[in-house]
C-alpha cells in the first residue's frame, strides 16, 4: 500500500510499504478514509520528539471503513464506517478505568523507553515516534488499530466524514482543554493558538459555560475563523501587548482559565523568541515555553491553566513564583479520546457543532509532504490539510 | 567450567547478543551495552574461563562472592487470587517469559522447563521444583541440583491499596565473585537481568490486564515488516 514516511527531519516521503495484518486478537483493519495533519506531527517533523525512525509512517486524526477484525474485536464488524481515536487504551487497566486513557499502562509497547525519559509510560499513540509505541500512523491506504473495541467508534448514518473526522483528535483536545479548565457559568476563557485545536477549544468553553472567549493568534484568517464560528473576541500578538490587553477586557481581574493550545513550538517576537530557539537548538532546553509563560501571568489570582498544547522535554524560566503565589491549579495532558468521543459525535449528530469548517484543504496522499511544507508554514490559509488515499 | 557449561555459557552470551542487537534498532547505547555484554559472554564460552560461575550461587566453594538482588515489581489490577493462580500455573509462563518456550508440570513440585537458544541454534532444558508456596502470598521455585541450567526465582503477591489490584514483585538473588573482574561484570550484568525481569513482569501485567501484549512487530513501515 501507499503510506507517507517520516525520513529525518524536516523529511517526508510517499513510499510503497507491505499492507497491514491483524497481529492481536483485538486488532482490527481500516481502510482510511479521510486521515489529518495534527499541530504534534510538526514537533516530529521539526526534529523535537526523539526516537522517531526512518521509515515510521506518520498521522494519528483519522476515520475510515472496517475491512477485517480479529478475534475478539465484539463490537465491530467489516464494512463499519468509524473514527479512530488518536491514542490508544486497553480499557482495563487502572487508568483506562478512571477514564484517563492516554495514561494507559498497557498500549505502549516500548514503555520501557518512555519510562527512561519521564519515569513512567503514557499511552501509545498512532505515528508518534517511539517512545510512544512506534504504531504505523494513519497517512496510509491501511491501517491496523488495536484494541479496536476502545479505539473506534461508529459513525451514525448521516454523519458526514469530514465532520465525523475531528472527533477523533482536535474536537476532543480542544474539549478536555475546555474541561480541564473548570469553566463556572460566567467565566472568562483565553485560548492561546488558534489551529484546529484552539478552535475547538474555543467551541467547547462556550459548550461548558464560558461567557466569553478570547482567542490569540498572529495570522489573520485563524483569527477570523475564531471570530466567525467560535464568537470568540481576538487579539494578534504581534499587535499588541497581551498582558495588558487582556487585563483591559476584564475589568482589571485577568481572566478566569487560561488554555495553551499551542505548545512546545511556540512563537515570539523579540528576545525572548532568540533567547529561547537558541536554547532549543543547543539543547540546552527542549520546549520554547512562551504561551506557557504568558498563561500563568495573564490568569487572574486562583484561576486555572488548562495546557493541551505538547512539550516534550524542558523548559526554562517558567514564572513558579507567579503560579504559586497567585494560587493557580495548572492541568495538562495529552487527550483521553475514548472518554470524550461518544458525547462529541452527539454534538456533531446533533448538528450543535460541526467540526468540518476547521478543514480547508483536502488532497491525495500523494502530495503529503507539500501538505505538510504548508500546514507547517500556514500558506494558503491552510487551517487542517486532510489527505484521502 | 565443563564443556556444557561452555555451550550454555556460549548460548546465554547468544541470548544477551541477541536481545543486545535487537534493542539496538531503538534503545540505542543501551542496547550497544547489551550487545558487548553479550559478546564479552561468548567469548568465555568459547575460553572456558568463567569469573560468573558464582552468579547463580554454585561452585562457589572458593572465594567469597557478594550476593546481587534484583527486584521489579508492578501492580496489576486484578485480584490477588486471580494474580497467583495464574502464575501458579507454570504452563503459564512461556506465555509471557519471552526465551521460555514450554514448562510441564511433572507433578504438584516439580516441573521441566524448556527454552530456546535465540538463532535458531536449538533448546535447552531442565527440571525445576518449587521449593515455597504460599498460596496468595508467595512462590518460589529452583532448578533441580544436576540439571544443565541455574535457575531460580521468587514472586509475591501483596493486595494494593486503594483498589488498585495487586503488587507483584519478583525478587532474584545470585552470587558475583569477588574481585575486579567479577564484581565489573555483575555490574554490567545486572541492569541487563533487571531489564529482562521487568520486561517480563510486564508482559504479565499486560496479558492479565489486557489479554494481550502490546506489539508492534510485523506492522508495515518503509523499512518493511517492523520486527519489533
Ligand atoms: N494534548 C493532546 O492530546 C493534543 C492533541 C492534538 C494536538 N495537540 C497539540 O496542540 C497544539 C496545537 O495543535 P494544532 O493542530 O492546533 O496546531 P497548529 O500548528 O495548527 O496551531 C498552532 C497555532 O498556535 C499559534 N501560535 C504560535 N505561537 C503563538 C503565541 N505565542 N501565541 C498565540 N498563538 C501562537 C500558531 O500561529 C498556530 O496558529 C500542538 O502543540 C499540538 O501538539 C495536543
Ligand atoms: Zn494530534
Ligand atoms: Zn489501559
Amino acid at each position: 500500500m501507499k503510506a507517507l514516511c517520516w525520513v529525518g527531519t524536516n523529511h517526508l516521503n510517499v513510499e510503497r510499504v507491505p499492507d497491514p495484518e491483524i497481529i492481536n486478537p483485538q486488532d482490527a483493519i481500516v481502510r482510511v478514509i479521510l486521515s489529518c495533519v495534527c499541530g504534534s506531527d510538526l514537533h516530529l517533523l521539526d526534529g523535537y520528539v526523539p526516537t522517531m525512525r526512518e521509515g515510521d509512517i506518520i498521522g494519528h486524526e483519522f476515520m475510515g471503513e472496517v475491512v477485517e477484525t480479529g478475534p475478539n474485536v465484539k463490537r465491530f464488524r467489516k464494512g463499519d464506517r468509524v473514527i479512530v481515536g488518536s491514542i490508544l487504551g486497553c480499557g482495563d487497566c487502572w487508568f483506562c478505568q478512571q477514564n484517563a486513557w492516554s495514561l494507559c499502562d498497557n498500549s505502549n509497547p516500548h514503555a520501557a523507553l518512555a519510562e527512561k525519559t519521564y519515569g513512567y509510560s503514557p499511552a501509545g499513540i498512532f505515528g508518534y515516534s517511539h517512545a510512544f509505541g512506534g504504531y504505523a500512523g494513519s497517512h496510509a491506504e491501511l491501517i491496523r488499530v488495536p484494541f479496536a473495541d476502545k479505539t473506534m467508534i461508529q459513525i451514525p448514518e448521516g454523519v458526514k466524514d469530514e465532520s465525523a473526522l475531528f472527533v477523533s483528535d482536535a474536537f476532543p483536545t480542544g474539549f478536555m482543554a475546555a474541561d480541564m479548565a473548570d469553566i463556572a457559568p460566567g467565566d472568562v476563557v483565553v485560548v492561546w493558538g488558534c489551529g484546529g485545536v484552539g478552535q475547538m477549544a474555543i467551541r467547547s468553553a462556550f459548550l461548558l459555560g464560558a461567557s466569553r472567549v478570547i482567542a490569540i493568534d498572529r495570522f489573520p484568517e485563524r483569527l477570523e475563523m475564531a471570530r466567525t464560528h467560535g464568537r470568540a473576541e481576538t487579539l494578534n500578538y504581534t499587535e499588541v501587548d497581551i498582558l495588558e490587553a487582556l487585563k483591559e477586557m476584564t475589568g482589571g481581574r485577568g481572566p478566569d482559565r487560561c488554555i495553551d493550545a499551542v505548545g512546545m513550538e511556540a512563537h515570539t517576537t523579540g528576545p525572548e523568541h532568540y533567547y529561547d530557539l537558541v536554547k532549543q537548538q543547543l539543547r540546552l532546553e527542549t520546549d520554547r515555553p512562551a504561551v506557557l509563560r504568558q498563561a500563568i501571568l495573564a490568569c487572574r489570582k486562583g484561576g486555572t491553566v488548562s495546557i493541551v498544547g505538547v512539550y516534550s522535554g524542558y523548559i526554562d524560566k517558567v514564572p513558579m513564583g507567579a503560579a504559586m503565589n497567585k494560587g493557580l491549579t495548572l492541568k495538562m495532558g495529552q487527550q483521553h479520546p475514548q472518554k470524550y468521543m461518544p458525547r462529541l459525535l452527539e454534538y456533531v449528530q446533533r448538528g450543535d457543532v460541526d467540526p468540518a469548517y476547521i478543514l480547508t484543504h483536502r488532497w491525495p496522499l500523494d502530495k503529503g509532504p507539500e501538505g505538510y511544507q504548508m500546514f507547517k508554514k500556514k500558506t494558503d490559509e491552510c487551517i487542517r490539510v486532510v489527505f484521502a488515499p | 567450567m565443563g564443556p556444557t557449561e561452555r555451550l550454555l555459557s556460549a548460548a546465554g552470551g547468544a541470548l544477551l547478543t541477541y536481545y543486545g542487537l535487537r534493542k539496538r534498532a531503538t534503545a540505542g547505547p543501551l542496547g550497544t551495552g547489551l550487545a558487548v555484554l553479550g559478546g564479552s559472554l561468548v567469548l568465555r564460552g568459547a575460553t572456558g574461563y568463567c569469573p560468573v560461575n558464582q552468579l547463580v550461587g554454585r561452585n562457589s566453594a572458593s572465594s567469597a562472592t557478594r550476593p546481587i538482588e534484583i527486584v521489579q515489581t508492578f501492580t496489576i489490577n486484578k485480584a490477588v487470587g486471580e494474580v497467583y493462580d495464574f502464575w501458579r500455573r507454570l504452563e503459564n509462563l512461556p506465555r509471557f517469559m519471552q526465551h521460555l518456550e514450554s514448562v510441564e508440570q511433572l507433578d504438584a513440585r516439580r516441573s521441566r522447563w524448556k527454552a530456546a537458544i535465540p538463532g535458531g541454534m536449538g533448546t535447552v532444558e531442565w527440571e525445576a521444583e518449587i521449593v515455597t508456596d504460599e498460596p496468595n502470598l508467595l512462590l518460589a521455585w529452583q532448578s533441580l541440583p544436576d540439571s544443565q541450567v541455574d535457575n531460580a526465582g521468587e514472586v509475591r503477591f501483596t493486595e494494593a491499596p486503594g483498589d488498585k489490584g495487586t503488587e507483584v514483585q519478583a525478587v532474584i538473588h545470585y552470587r558475583a565473585p569477588a574481585g575486579g573482574l567479577g564484581q565489573g561484570l555483575a555490574k554490567l550484568l545486572t541492569p541487563a537481568l533487571a531489564e529482562m525481569v521487568r520486561s517480563d513482569l510486564r508482559r504479565f501485567k499486560q496479558l492479565l490486564e489486557a489479554g494481550e501484549i502490546a506489539t508492534i512487530q510485523g506492522q508495515p513501515s518503509g523499512r518493511g515488516h517492523d520486527k519489533g
